[in-house]
């Protein structure tokens, strides 16, 4: 028997995976990669909430996947753009390695 | 219109006629001519009132009018201030008929006409400092009016500056004086006297604060040590300002609020103390002057100390009869000695002088005239006056008047001493020798104001103007010991100087002036160092250290701080920014 308690577990362990990701990777694309995942760990656990949170009549909690349409919408819309200046960046400095990008550094 | 008329000169020759120098002097003197008939006019009639303005009034706090008094006593300084100066103005026209800068002499010496009247008129104490303070200003500009000579721009400001001391304490009185009373006007202050009568440590205090701004004016001691060096001037205004006018500001002052300084017998024991001092004080330096008008100036000094001792013993009529008559013969004195001067072609020093009786006739009689009244022989005007104090001084303070005695022997002796210098004996010089006489419009002042210092003091003449006071019955040992101390000091004075050539006395610390001005040199020197250091400590430690630096560093110091958080590497901001999620996650869960 498949509980909510195990749906979590996989969503956290996708959480934790995208937040290692972000920390130690070098490469722009893949820490862009590593957010999606984390963005998909939450979409996980809304949908498993709204599986398992049912009024009386039996039918699911439709207001969690909204919220998961939303963020696939947003996520889209972010990616589009987190691309695109990963592309304008790479044209201005040939690069896509984050050490090499610490002009913010006083 | 008295006021108006040498204001309005003041005006029109610094706007238009400085060009031409021999208008702008006509223009002075007709103005001071027509306010002198002005104030003859105003001395004849006595019904006369003037309008009244107000100026600044904060309602029911502080209320100046701009109004005139006209008692008896402001007729008087009126008529002293206005003739003397006519008189002077004339003879300026002959004193300074070659300067270059005698447009802006008469624009200064109108303006100080004006400030001079302004005093004497104002029924307010507030309007009187600000002519105070008009005159203390002109008298700066004509004492430095050779400004191209360092000794005179320095001695202008020191006039300036040794003034200001006095009308410091001048002010801080006047302040006094309106907390107590809430009014700034005599009449009002007068009214309500009885409100500060009540506190009479604050009144002495009061009294004593104005009578500062006196002894600023009127060259008593301790700050008399401008006054001889104001005789950097040109000689007609060293008798204008320095002997007939303004220096005598302070006792009219004095007289003015007679009636504060009489309820406190410690403000009046410490005037006529000051007096006293600053009579022997002047007497005994100007025994051992060569500059002819420095020996007039302290002989000024010790005759306004005469003056301000008889306030001290309260006796408003005797100060103002002393002044009546100082007014004119020491103008004479310092105008014959001005003719002198002219004469040897600006030559001061008496050492170069001699024999000047023959050639400088009528100068001679004149001076003759002034110094037999300055030193109070019997039928000339000082007598009547000094007298008066002297007996005075003897029903009242009996140890004042042995110094006043013996102030009267050196005055004598001194001025004897000028007159055997200057005009007996042998010509010491080439200038001397070839000496001739002033012009008329020179002479005619002089023997004018010759009349006037023989005539002032009889009774008859005398009470036409002022109340004369009657002291004389009480003994006829005044007098007598006063005329036995001429004797002596004049007889002396032959001794001593008959047909030298060199200064035969020497007497360094009268030569030396006291070492006043090495004590103030040195004086002020310490504690303007000390406030220096002061000033300096505030400066650097507190606001440039303290607020300016303090600022800057704390600024810098929170600014080097947060860069430690500003690596510009991503993940560490992406960590800081997951462990504060975290953090706030725990708080608000797990708080």
């Amino acid at each position: 028997m498949i509980t909510l308690g195990h749906y979590l577990v996989v969503s956290g362990i996708l959480f934790t995976i995208g937040f290692a990701g972000v920390m130690v990777r070098r490469n722009i694309i893949i820490i862009l990669m590593a957010l999606e995942l984390m963005l998909n760990a939450a979409n996980l656990s809304l949908v498993a909430f709204s599986r398992f949170h049912v009024d009386p009549t039996g039918a699911p909690n439709y207001n969690a996947q909204i919220f998961v349409f939303f963020i696939i919408t947003v996520a889209a819309a972010e990616v589009a753009v987190g691309l695109a200046i990963v592309v304008a960046l790479f044209r201005l400095r040939q690069t896509t390695h984050v050490e090499d990008i610490t002009t913010l550094k006083f | 219109m008295v006021l108006l008329l040498p204001l309005g000169s003041a005006a029109v020759i610094t706007l238009f006629t400085r060009r031409w120098k021999n208008l702008s002097a006509l223009i002075s003197v007709a103005a001071v001519l027509g306010s002198f008939i002005c104030s003859c006019f105003v001395f004849m009639r006595t019904d006369i009132s003037a309008p009244e303005f107000t100026w600044i009034d904060i309602r029911g706090v502080f209320n100046v009018p701009i109004a005139f008094v006209l008692d008896d006593l402001s007729r008087l300084m009126l008529l002293i201030v206005s003739g003397v100066g006519s008189l002077i103005h004339i003879y300026s026209l002959g004193y300074m008929r070659d300067d270059p800068g005698k447009s802006r002499y008469f624009a200064a010496l109108s303006l100080f006409m004006f400030a001079m009247l302004g005093i004497v008129l104002a029924n307010n104490f507030v309007m009187m400092f600000i002519f105070w303070e008009l005159v203390g200003f002109t008298s700066y500009v004509l004492i430095g009016h050779w400004f191209e000579r360092d000794s005179a721009a320095e001695a202008a400001k020191k006039a300036f500056l040794t003034t200001r001391i006095g009308d410091f304490g001048f002010m801080i009185g006047i302040l006094m004086v309106w907390m107590a009373c809430g009014s700034v006007v005599f009449d009002d202050v007068v009214a309500h006297f009885s409100k500060i009568t009540s506190n009479p440590g604050y009144l002495t205090i009061a009294a004593i604060l104005i009578f500062c701004g006196a002894v600023g004016k009127s060259a008593q001691f301790p700050l008399h040590v401008w006054l001889p060096d104001a005789m950097e001037g040109p000689t007609p205004v060293s008798a204008l300002i320095h002997a007939a006018t303004m220096v005598a500001a302070g006792v009219y002052l004095l007289v003015r609020v007679a009636f504060l300084i009489q309820a406190s017998q410690t403000a009046l024991l410490t005037i006529a103390w000051i007096g006293t001092i600053t009579a022997l004080l002047g007497a005994l330096i100007a025994t051992q002057q060569s500059d002819i008008k420095r020996i007039l100036a302290y002989s000024t000094i010790s005759q306004l100390g005469y003056m301000v001792m008889a306030v001290g013993l309260a006796s408003n009529e005797a100060a103002m009869f002393h002044l009546f008559t100082h007014a004119f013969f020491k103008a004479l004195l310092f105008l014959a000695a001005g003719s002198v001067i002219v004469a040897l072609h600006h030559e001061q020093n008496i050492w170069n002088m001699g024999g000047l009786n023959s050639k400088l006739k009528i100068t001679f009689a004149t001076f003759a005239v002034g110094a037999l009244a300055l030193i109070g022989c019997p039928p000339f005007s000082g007598f009547f006056s000094k007298d008066d104090i002297l007996a005075l001084a003897f029903q009242r303070n009996l140890p004042i008047f042995v110094i006043g005695l013996a102030t009267a022997f050196l005055t004598a002796f001194y001025v004897s001493r000028q007159v055997l210098i200057v005009f007996l004996g042998k010509p010491r010089s080439d200038s001397a020798r070839g000496a001739h006489e002033s012009p008329p419009v020179m002479i005619i002042p002089l023997i004018v104001l010759a009349f006037f210092a023989l005539t002032a003091g009889f009774e008859v003449v005398a009470q036409n103007f002022l109340v004369v006071p009657h002291e004389k019955e009480a003994s006829a040992i005044v007098p007598t010991l006063a005329i036995v101390a001429l004797v002596v000091g004049a007889g002396s004075a032959f001794m001593v100087y008959r047909n030298r050539e060199r200064e035969p006395v020497h007497v360094d610390l009268f030569r030396r002036l006291f070492y006043f001005d090495e004590f103030y040199a040195w004086l002020i020197k310490h504690t303007q160092e000390f406030l220096a250091r002061i000033a300096a400590f505030l400066d650097r430690a507190i606001i440039d250290g303290g607020a300016v630096r303090g600022t800057g560093g704390a600024t810098f110091g929170f600014g080097s701080l947060l860069r430690l958080f500003q690596v510009g590497n991503l993940q560490a901001y992406a960590f800081l920014f997951g462990m504060g999620i975290v953090a706030l996650i725990y708080f608000v869960i797990f708080r």
